[in-house]
């Protein structure tokens, strides 16, 4: 979609980095990935709330779907924080960075979520089971990431500071930019397999009316 | 108060039904000092105090693990947690009871596996003791809050570790923390706020977990 | 005392229930009969508040203390004696007079002698008598028993026909029988389901 296209944008217009040359660049995708990923789990554990507050019947879906998509984006903050790792410092990965280790609790996680999803029937259980546990989740976030920064025994440059100096107007820029998109394309992504799995249901139903 | 009145009579079913069945608390005790004896074979030579903190912890972990995977077992055998929770008591209250009699068995597991371990390894210091305390509270309410979750599925006690390890990486920060460093004060007020902060969750949602 | 609506429930994508209407005043009697895997279960334990329908609405106008359910299992604790088993349901339900409401029972169906007993020694007509018991302790407004007569003797039986006609009209009353003859003469409404 027209978002790709803003992503080849962002690589090629962001050329200016001062002395990390090429890894700076994998770095705006590094973070932004990370902060979409946050954005699909925080869906999650809303649509998560609403099921058990408001017992919204189509929030179970909706809550499955935006975990689904948080453990896509998930995955691709493990790549790449792997490969800038190892375009930085020669290891693909390093336990003292933060983001890395916090991604790799919570992968384990929301793996643990599918896991616990795939083995209840489906039904009003299996909806409340996987709406707590996604509530678990945001609650384990900003907790692990205070204990992952409790257990860091070296002490590593933040690259990542909002009131840093080390943020030039371009970089910041074309940050923002492949952040837009990366969020775009979450949502459109999160929108198709929506769509899909409601069309299954539908289509289940249809079949059962038919029989 | 009357809340308090259904946690002491469900912890004391729960506790008596292991006086009698006796199944778990003999299985903890002699799985933590098996772990100790593998530990030692584990690390050749003599371990750092560092090194066997850190052991000492993963013993407490996993020995809570399997008392934590029997805690649900009676309920699901004759289905009467259908009974517990069409009773009028706040069923919150059942993961409260059923975390303190988890808590009594782990805490009694503790008081032969320390003993041991410095018997075996290195001395315990009173930090230590101080987040072992912590870490048990933190360690019964989520993982019996996750066993009942667990006993719920098809995969049953397969799923309890898998659950439960990911949520407990911030305990073993803050325990193994508490017991290297010279000032634990922060960590141990770390485990403190995790136990407050999983108790508000667990309390609050236990309600779904049992009930469709 | 109950009314649901185009009832229905699905474990997946197995259907258990379908479009069940029903409405059982208070004080009636009613009757569900069908082969196995027809729902009645499913029905009853969605009736006392066990499980939640997927499709369709029911309401109860009784609260969850004043619901007596009798399921397959006795929801008894086999390690624990007849009156370990009462005393923490009573106190779980509050019951004012506990020792001397679980004395008569006990009494009533012949579990007295035995109540120091631990479940698990029980035979299986002595433990469904104690979870009728259980049944019973709190006095329920609402009873749903899901097939109270299996597993019991003659003589557990007729405890149970004296029981059910002593409160006969006072109680609302759901229940599944593979025997339809037996509470023939209590029955007000019948529920025949199909697969």
């Amino acid at each position: 979609m027209l978002v790709t296209t803003a992503l080849a944008f962002v690589f090629f217009v962001a050329p200016d980095d001062a002395n990390q040359g090429f890894s700076q660049r994998i770095f705006y995708f590094h973070v932004s990935i990370a902060i979409t990923a946050y954005a699909c789990f925080a869906g999650g554990a809303w649509n998560a709330l609403l099921h058990l507050w408001r017992r919204d019947p189509g929030a179970d879906l909706r809550s499955y779907v935006c975990v689904h998509q948080g453990l896509i984006f998930g995955t691709l903050v493990l790549l790449t924080g792997s490969i800038w790792a190892k375009i930085s410092w020669g290891h693909w990965w390093l336990w003292s960075e933060d983001q890395l280790v916090l991604f790799l609790v919570l992968y384990l996680f929301y793996c643990a979520y599918f896991m616990l999803r795939f083995s209840v029937d489906a039904g009003p259980q299996r909806a409340n089971l996987s709406a707590v546990y996604a509530l678990f989740g945001v609650v384990l976030i900003p907790v692990s990431f205070a204990a992952i920064r409790l257990a860091k025994n070296l002490i590593h440059p933040v690259v990542f500071t909002l009131h840093g100096p080390n943020f030039g107007g371009w970089i910041l820029v074309t940050y923002c930019i492949a952040q837009t998109a990366l969020l775009v394309l979450a949502y459109t992504l999160y929108r198709l397999e929506l769509g899909g799995k409601r069309l299954d249901v539908r289509l289940r139903r249809l079949r059962e009316v038919l029989a | 108060m009357s809340y308090v009145r259904d946690v002491g009579a469900l912890a004391r079913k729960d506790l008596l039904l292991e006086l009698r069945a006796r199944d778990t608390l003999p299985a903890m005790l002699l799985f933590v000092a098996a772990v100790f004896v593998v530990f030692h074979f584990a690390l050749p030579g003599t371990p750092s105090r560092l090194e066997t903190t850190g052991l000492l912890w993963v013993a407490i972990l996993f020995t809570a693990l399997l008392g934590l995977g029997r805690a649900f077992v009676p309920e699901r055998e004759q289905r009467t947690l259908d009974g517990l929770v069409l009773a009028p008591c706040d069923r919150s209250a059942i993961w409260l009871a059923k975390s303190l009699a988890t808590l009594a068995f782990l805490v009694a597991a503790e008081v032969v596996a320390l003993p041991l371990y410095a018997l075996f390894f290195h001395s315990v210091a009173g930090a230590t003791l101080l987040a072992v305390v912590l870490a048990d509270l933190g360690i019964c309410g989520v993982g019996t809050f996750l066993g009942a979750m667990a006993v719920a599925t098809r995969a049953r006690d397969l799923l309890l570790p898998l659950l439960f390890l990911p949520l407990a990486v911030p305990i073993v920060v803050g325990a193994v923390g508490a017991s290297v460093v010279a000032s634990p004060g922060r960590y141990l007020g770390f485990l403190g706020l995790y136990d407050l902060l999983f108790a508000v969750v667990c309390w609050a949602s236990f309600e779904y977990v049992v009930a469709e | 005392m109950l009314t649901a609506r185009r009832l229905g429930k699905r474990y997946g994508e197995k259907r258990v229930l379908r479009r069940i209407d029903l409405v059982l005043p208070r004080g009636g009697f009613l009757v569900v009969t069908g082969p196995n895997g027809a729902g009645k279960t499913t029905l009853l334990r969605i009736c006392a508040g066990l499980a939640q329908p997927t499709e369709g609405t029911i309401e109860r106008e009784a609260t969850r203390a004043q619901v007596g359910y009798l399921g397959h299992e006795p929801l008894v604790y086999r390690e624990l004696t007849a009156l370990e088993n009462l005393e923490l349901y009573g106190r779980l339900y509050r019951l004012p007079e506990r020792r001397e409401r679980i004395g008569m029972l006990l009494e009533r169906f012949g579990l007295w002698d035995v109540r120091h007993d631990r479940v698990a020694s029980y035979s299986r007509g002595m433990t469904q008598r104690l979870a009728l018991c259980r049944v019973l302790l709190h006095d329920p407004e609402l009873l749903v028993l899901d097939e109270p007569y299996s597993a019991l003797d003659e003589a557990g039986a007729e405890l149970l026909d004296a029981q059910l006609a002593e409160l006969r009209g006072e109680k609302t009353f759901l229940l599944t029988t593979h025997d339809p003859e037996r509470v023939e003469p209590f029955a007000s409404a019948r529920l025949a389901l199909a697969t």
